[in-house]
């Protein structure tokens, strides 16, 4: 395999080619085997300090990329919010800086205002990994959904992927709609027109309202976790209105192609956005995104902290 | 007694609606005569005004001087240093200080502090609501006999119409007028930027025109009700700009003004989240844009301004989110205007630019000053239209240096300054 990487940061989908999104894909499938060996370690990071810098609160996430780390043996230490000095009113930009006097290699930014990460980025020179910032992107998640599309139905190009549920408050929807959109795919939104505005049309995708007009024709569907407990009330008027019209029911699941693969990037609320046997049924790859997210965030991880060096 | 003959120049003074090559005199800091200089025994000192534009002194009706309470952004003397680089003779500075400016002692601690510190005129503007709550009136009359020129909440926006109905009734009674800064704070939200294409990609919260457009409607609508001016603040949408020309097609006292950076620079860019693009109102699209100079060229909008907001670079270098919103504008905003409406869109000739930033404001404001009539104070600008010229924020006379425009390469601006027949400043 020639480089054919040359970033430092992996910021957001937005800004990577197919070129480059294909290789991290390709790099991860080196990685994936790792982990079912006896020793589940490589030593690619070995001298090399990571740092989960997690301002937003999060738990799958923060544990896959300390796993991801930990297999690269890579040193991790892990800072939240509220162990920071944040709380103490330091700024992120010194918070940062004091992390690079201490020689950190990589920072693996959560953080709740879009374009944290770019605007770290741009004033350090360790790697910064974008774990999800705001609304704005969430880079590895949309890795890991592209990498188990491509894993069960063989490609990307082609297929029609339906993104369901709170698409305006998504990182995972847009860094998605990025790269399935490069790599070729058929993209379509489905939600309330509170949550999936008609504005997402310019960027190339299509919206509906309508879940049983979409679900026969989707390849691949997507469902967003309705984030109820950050939720305006004037978004949606209640879980039982949004399961009526957008839920997953078993009913609709049967509208699905037998091959329709189903994705949730978790953690899922059962009986809102899908039922619970349709979380764990067959078409479900739900297990499968977690196991292959550690797989493309040691790509990413290997790709990034490489060329930092 | 001392004189000053300023030779040579285009002499603009659309108050006196001249604009013609020739002298300007002044004499013991007034517009004189000439008649009134030959018989001067004493000292006069002479400008070669030649192939410049000799102006009334430019007047900003909407700046962030900082003081009391903020002086690590700003202080009136070095905002007074700023506007006098910038061309400005006059600045009009909002309430929104610690203490808040909705009291008397804090307009008199404000024009003591001017009087004693600021190179150019500084008029203080009060608060229309105590603490810039909108919930109870400030004592706007008292503010007023205090020598406030107008009233407004700038920053803040009433948004209970009620108050804002007898505010604007008492503000007529005591003769000064209400300016606002339109934003509905319920359509808003925590929007940050434009709500458009730029933050559905982006991801950022949105700020829908809509959330200036509902007041400007309901500004119009108490401007008539109360028979009384109010000026909308920024206007910033095409259509807050429909709305004010309808308006003021069937004579309702409503106006508006526009800042440089709503029609140098659109949504597009904030894509790097860079905080010097986060304002509020927020940058808006091309077809905003558009309506603005449509605006401007057709008179609906009557007042240019800067909105000069300074923040220090902690503030600002921060998330996109946390930060506050607002960028200094004193010294690009005449170079900027010049460069887009005059030199590049062609909207506007200049005798209008200068109006707007003079007799317009002046009017607006009751204010004795935007004119070369004989016997007036001598606030007189000296433009070079054709200066080309590089923005360089290091060497801004403002205490802060946030601003988009750093490395701007501009056409057109202020070489001198004079106030009250002295020179404060000189390129």
């Amino acid at each position: 395999m020639t480089t054919r990487w040359t970033r430092k940061d992996l910021l957001g989908l937005r800004e990577l080619s197919a070129d480059e999104i294909n290789f991290v894909l390709e790099t991860a499938d080196a990685f994936k085997q790792v982990g079912t060996r006896e020793i589940k370690k490589v030593p690619a990071l070995r001298g090399k300090t990571l740092v989960n810098f997690f301002v937003e609160p999060s738990t799958r996430t923060r544990t896959s990329f300390e796993l991801a780390a930990f297999r690269l043996s890579a040193d991790v230490i892990n800072i939240s919010a509220t162990t920071s000095s944040l709380t103490k009113g330091e700024t992120l930009k010194d918070t940062a800086r004091n992390l690079e006097a201490l020689h950190t290699d990589i920072l693996v930014l959560r953080h709740s205002s879009a374009g944290a990460p770019q605007f770290l980025a741009n004033r350090v020179r360790a790697s910064v990994i974008n774990a999800g910032d705001g609304a704005h992107e969430h880079p590895t998640q949309a890795l890991l959904d592209l990498y188990t599309i491509r894993e069960r139905r063989g490609k990307i190009a082609g297929l029609h992927v339906a993104i369901i549920g709170d698409v305006l408050f998504s990182r995972v929807a847009r860094s998605n709609i990025f790269g399935l959109l490069k790599l070729g795919a058929r993209v379509t939104l489905v939600g309330p027109s509170t949550l999936v505005p008609r504005e997402f049309e310019k960027l190339g995708v299509e919206v509906s309202h309508k879940i049983e007009d979409v679900l026969p024709k989707a390849d691949v569907v997507n469902l967003l976790r309705i984030q109820h407990e950050r939720q305006r009330r004037e978004y949606f008027p209640g879980l039982g209105e949004y399961i009526r019209l957008f839920g997953l029911t078993k009913e609709r699941a049967k509208l699905l192609k037998p091959d329709c693969v189903i994705m949730h990037p978790g953690p899922i609320n059962r009986g809102v956005e899908i039922d619970s046997d349709v979380a764990d049924g067959l078409q479900s790859v739900i297990l499968d995104q977690v196991t292959n997210g550690l797989a493309v965030r040691m790509a990413v991880l290997y790709l990034c902290g490489g060329i930092a060096t | 007694m001392r004189a000053l003959i300023i030779r040579g120049g285009r002499v603009i003074d659309p108050a006196n609606k001249r604009d013609e090559v020739g002298d300007l005199y002044i004499a013991d800091g007034k517009i004189a005569e000439k008649s009134a200089i030959r018989n001067q025994k004493s000292e006069i000192e002479e400008i070669d005004a030649r192939n410049l534009i000799v102006a009334p002194g430019l007047i900003d009706v909407h700046v962030h001087l900082r003081e009391p309470g903020f002086s690590h952004k700003e202080t009136i003397e070095s905002g007074a240093r700023a506007a006098a680089a910038g061309g400005f003779t006059t600045v009009v500075c909002m309430p929104n200080t610690s203490p808040t400016a909705d009291n008397p002692s804090t307009i008199a601690w404000i024009k003591d502090r001017a009087a004693a510190a600021a190179c150019v005129n500084v008029l203080p503007t009060g608060a229309i609501s105590k603490n810039l709550a909108g919930e109870e009136l400030a004592p706007i009359g008292s503010l007023a006999q205090a020598g406030v020129v107008a009233v407004t909440d700038d920053g803040q926006c009433v948004q209970n119409h009620e108050v804002m109905r007898r505010a604007v009734e008492y503000a007529r009674m005591v003769g000064v007028p209400v300016l606002d800064h339109c934003q509905d704070y319920n359509l808003v939200g925590n929007g940050v930027v434009h709500e458009g294409y730029w933050s559905t990609l982006l991801g950022l919260p949105g700020w829908p025109a809509m959330g200036e457009e509902a007041m400007v409607m309901r500004n119009i609508l108490l401007a008539e009700l109360c028979d009384h001016h109010i000026h909308c603040q920024h206007v910033t949408t095409a259509g807050s700009v429909r709305l004010i020309r309808e308006a003021r097609a069937r004579g309702v006292k409503i106006s508006g003004e526009v800042c440089p950076h709503h029609i140098a620079l659109t949504d597009e860019a904030i894509q790097n989240f860079d905080t010097n693009y986060k304002m509020n109102p927020p940058l808006r699209s091309p077809t905003d844009v558009d309506a603005l100079l449509e605006g401007i060229a057709d008179g609906t909008l009557s007042v240019l301004c800067s909105d000069h907001a300074p923040h220090a670079d902690f503030e600002k270098e921060v998330e996109f989110d946390a930060a506050p919103f607002g960028i200094i504008g004193l010294e690009t905003e005449l170079g900027l205007f010049l460069d887009l409406l005059v030199h590049k869109h062609r909207k506007i000739d200049i005798a209008r630019l200068i109006a707007m930033y003079t007799i317009e404001p002046a009017q607006l404001l009751r204010v004795d000053a935007g004119t070369l009539s004989v016997g007036a104070r001598a606030d007189v600008t000296l433009i070079d239209p054709e200066l080309e010229w590089t923005v360089r924020v290091d060497q801004f006379q403002s205490a802060s240096r946030n601003s988009p425009f750093d490395g701007w390469k501009i056409k057109g601006r202020a070489v001198r300054t004079i106030v009250g027949g002295e020179t404060v400043w000189k390129l």
